[in-house]
């Protein structure tokens, strides 16, 4: 398996991280580095075996589906690098 | 009394409780040293105002907590409510959380004073503190006048408690992050079992392998500090609703009886000299101490670093989406006509660093369609092969196991920027399969390598009985006799 600038290209458009052009080649590079160390996993006897989901075998626990937090606006928005009247502020989402 | 700032924190509890100092002047020796240490670059927010109030609220309330008076050091990674709090990255540029992260909250309700903010890896990926847009944290020991990497991620947390600019601090720790930099600064860190501490308001990594804990200048400190930060927590769903035993009680030295494994696989290839040398001596001194030392084998060791590289940056991806310029943190500045997919991708370009885009893109390639069954689920039954190879040494009566806790001592700062990512990742040899594990593992100094550096000493014990690891642990660091302190040059 061997990354192509293609690929970066779209990796990082994916991941929402804007690459320049030029800088893609290298970035392949580095996929391709850390891609063959984990190729080696292809090696090992895994038939049978469960996919590990968490580490320590326990139930997540339940609650009553009941309203616990909220009425906090100010605070949730005070860190906002764009807030107004109220709300999250981005740019136009719908032409 | 020694310098204020060098009592560890069961000498300085003595000494409030007793009255012969108070944890004004506690804290103010401490708010001294880090004005001092500025060529540490160890605390990157200092809260001196917050630190002397808390100091002055613990004197009019003698005794109230465990931790009542004692200043503390708390990663950056820790939200602190109204205080800074970045993970090092510059996307969380100017974020003050309006809460209070679970384990924090506990220190403080325990009484202890927060000094500051400590320099860590941008987002705890790395094991250098060289991707932290603070800059690097600086290893107090030295060789002559080359400047040496504290480890990382926990870098600042371990370079502030080894100069003594804090009586203690915290770290965490998703694939060796409190264990190497302990390492690497000649002091103690304990990454407890997954599910001690809670992980609420903690920035997140690798949900499934994120654990904090204590660092500290010895392993009785290291107890009292576990102790105060961990317990359950209703706000994290992984939190182990389990009772916490009084883990300063449990250490005896006793250690008489106890099986310690040795496993044959951490014998890599090429394993340095000094590294192998250390590991021996640190046999011997458990046998000497009444334990019974047994080889074992844990198969799978050679998968760990790989299964770690697909796993962390699969949860990396997902955990980091959260970063758009949106709720909190840095914006980018847009071009007339820029949407919102122009916005993401810009706040994200310019708010991580090379490490962490590395790895969010390496996250993101191993999740897509097509690739997640090779990578994803296979790195995740490999992770169940992992934990299985510790089981059945476990079954077998090991209580605990030794290993060195780094394949090297510190390097130098700036050594590795010209190597593959991949060299750098090798530091988590033998740390790593701890967490995909679950299990506790402690890092204890245990020697200085020809330069005269510190080099640390693992021990990995049964999942939740951290009081009995300390317990090896104390036994170890008693036959050690580890005192070397880095000469002041800062």
């Amino acid at each position: 398996m061997s990354i192509d600038t293609q690929t970066a290209r779209k990796v990082a458009h994916l991941a929402r991280i804007r690459v320049a052009e030029d800088e893609l080649p290298a970035l392949a590079g580095e996929f391709n580095a850390i891609l063959g160390f984990i190729e080696q996993l292809q090696e090992v006897d895994v038939d049978g075996v469960e996919p590990m989901t968490s580490v320590t075998p326990q139930r997540l626990t339940r609650r009553a589906d009941v309203v616990t937090d909220g009425d906090q606006q100010d605070k949730v928005l005070a860190n906002a690098p764009d807030a107004r009247e109220g709300f999250f502020a981005v740019p136009k989402v719908v032409e | 009394m020694p310098e204020l700032s060098q009592l560890k924190i069961a000498e300085a509890r003595e000494a409030l409780r007793k009255g012969e100092v108070t944890s004004v002047e506690l804290t103010e020796a401490c708010l001294a040293e880090i004005n001092a240490a500025g060529a540490l670059n160890a605390f990157v927010h200092d809260t001196p105002d917050l630190a002397l109030e808390q100091a002055r609220a613990a004197d009019a309330r003698p005794d109230c907590g465990a931790l009542n008076g004692i200043p503390l050091g708390i990663k950056d990674l820790f939200c602190t409510k109204g205080v800074a709090s970045q993970a090092a990255s510059k996307i969380l540029d100017g974020f003050k959380p309006e809460y209070e992260s679970t384990v924090s909250r506990n220190l403080l309700e325990a009484g202890a004073v927060m000094l500051g903010k400590l320099n860590m890896d941008e987002f705890a990926m790395g094991s250098s503190n060289e991707t932290s847009v603070y800059g690097d944290a600086v290893n107090p020991w030295t060789v002559g006048d080359r400047r040496l990497t504290p480890g990382g991620s926990s870098g600042g947390s371990a370079a502030a408690v080894a100069a003594d600019l804090c009586l203690g601090a915290t770290g965490t720790d998703t694939g060796g992050s409190i264990r190497q930099p302990a390492a690497f600064t000649g002091i103690t860190g304990i990454k407890p079992t997954y599910g001690r501490c809670s992980r609420w308001g903690i920035v997140a990594f690798a949900s499934s392998l994120d654990q904090a804990g204590p660092m500290t200048k010895d392993v009785r400190d290291a107890a009292i500090l576990l102790q105060a930060m961990c317990g359950h927590d209703p706000k994290d769903s992984t939190s182990a609703d389990r009772p916490v035993p009084d883990f300063e009680a449990m250490l005896t030295g006793d250690i008489r009886g106890k099986t310690i494994g040795i496993p044959r696989e951490y014998h890599m290839e090429g394993m340095p000299d000094e590294i192998a040398a250390l590991w021996a001596e640190g046999r011997a001194m458990l046998e000497d101490a009444g334990a019974r030392l047994v080889d074992i084998s844990l198969p799978h060791t050679q998968y760990a670093l790989p299964t770690y590289y697909v796993i962390a940056p699969a949860e990396a991806s997902s955990n980091l989406a959260r970063y758009d310029g949106v709720r909190f943190g840095h914006r980018a500045a847009l071009d007339e006509g820029d949407g919102i997919a122009e916005m993401y991708e810009k706040t994200r370009a310019e708010g991580f660093g090379p490490e962490v885009k590395r790895r969010v893109m390496v996250g993101t390639y191993v999740l897509s369609a097509g690739f997640y069954d090779a990578y994803y689920n296979r790195a995740r039954k490999v992770r169940a092969l992992i934990k299985r190879d510790f089981e059945a040494v476990f079954a077998e009566g090991v209580d605990a196991i030794l290993t060195p806790t780094t394949p090297s001592a510190a390097f130098g700062l700036g050594e590795m920027a010209e190597a593959d990512p991949v060299a750098m990742y090798l530091n988590d040899v033998f740390t790593v399969t701890v967490n995909l594990a679950g299990l506790p593992g402690i890092s204890v100094p245990a020697g200085l390598n020809a330069q005269g550096l510190p080099l640390g000493l693992q021990l990995i014990g049964r999942p939740w009985e951290e009081g009995d690891l300390l317990n090896t642990a104390y036994a170890l660091e008693q036959a050690a006799g580890f005192v070397a302190k880095p000469a002041r040059w800062w």
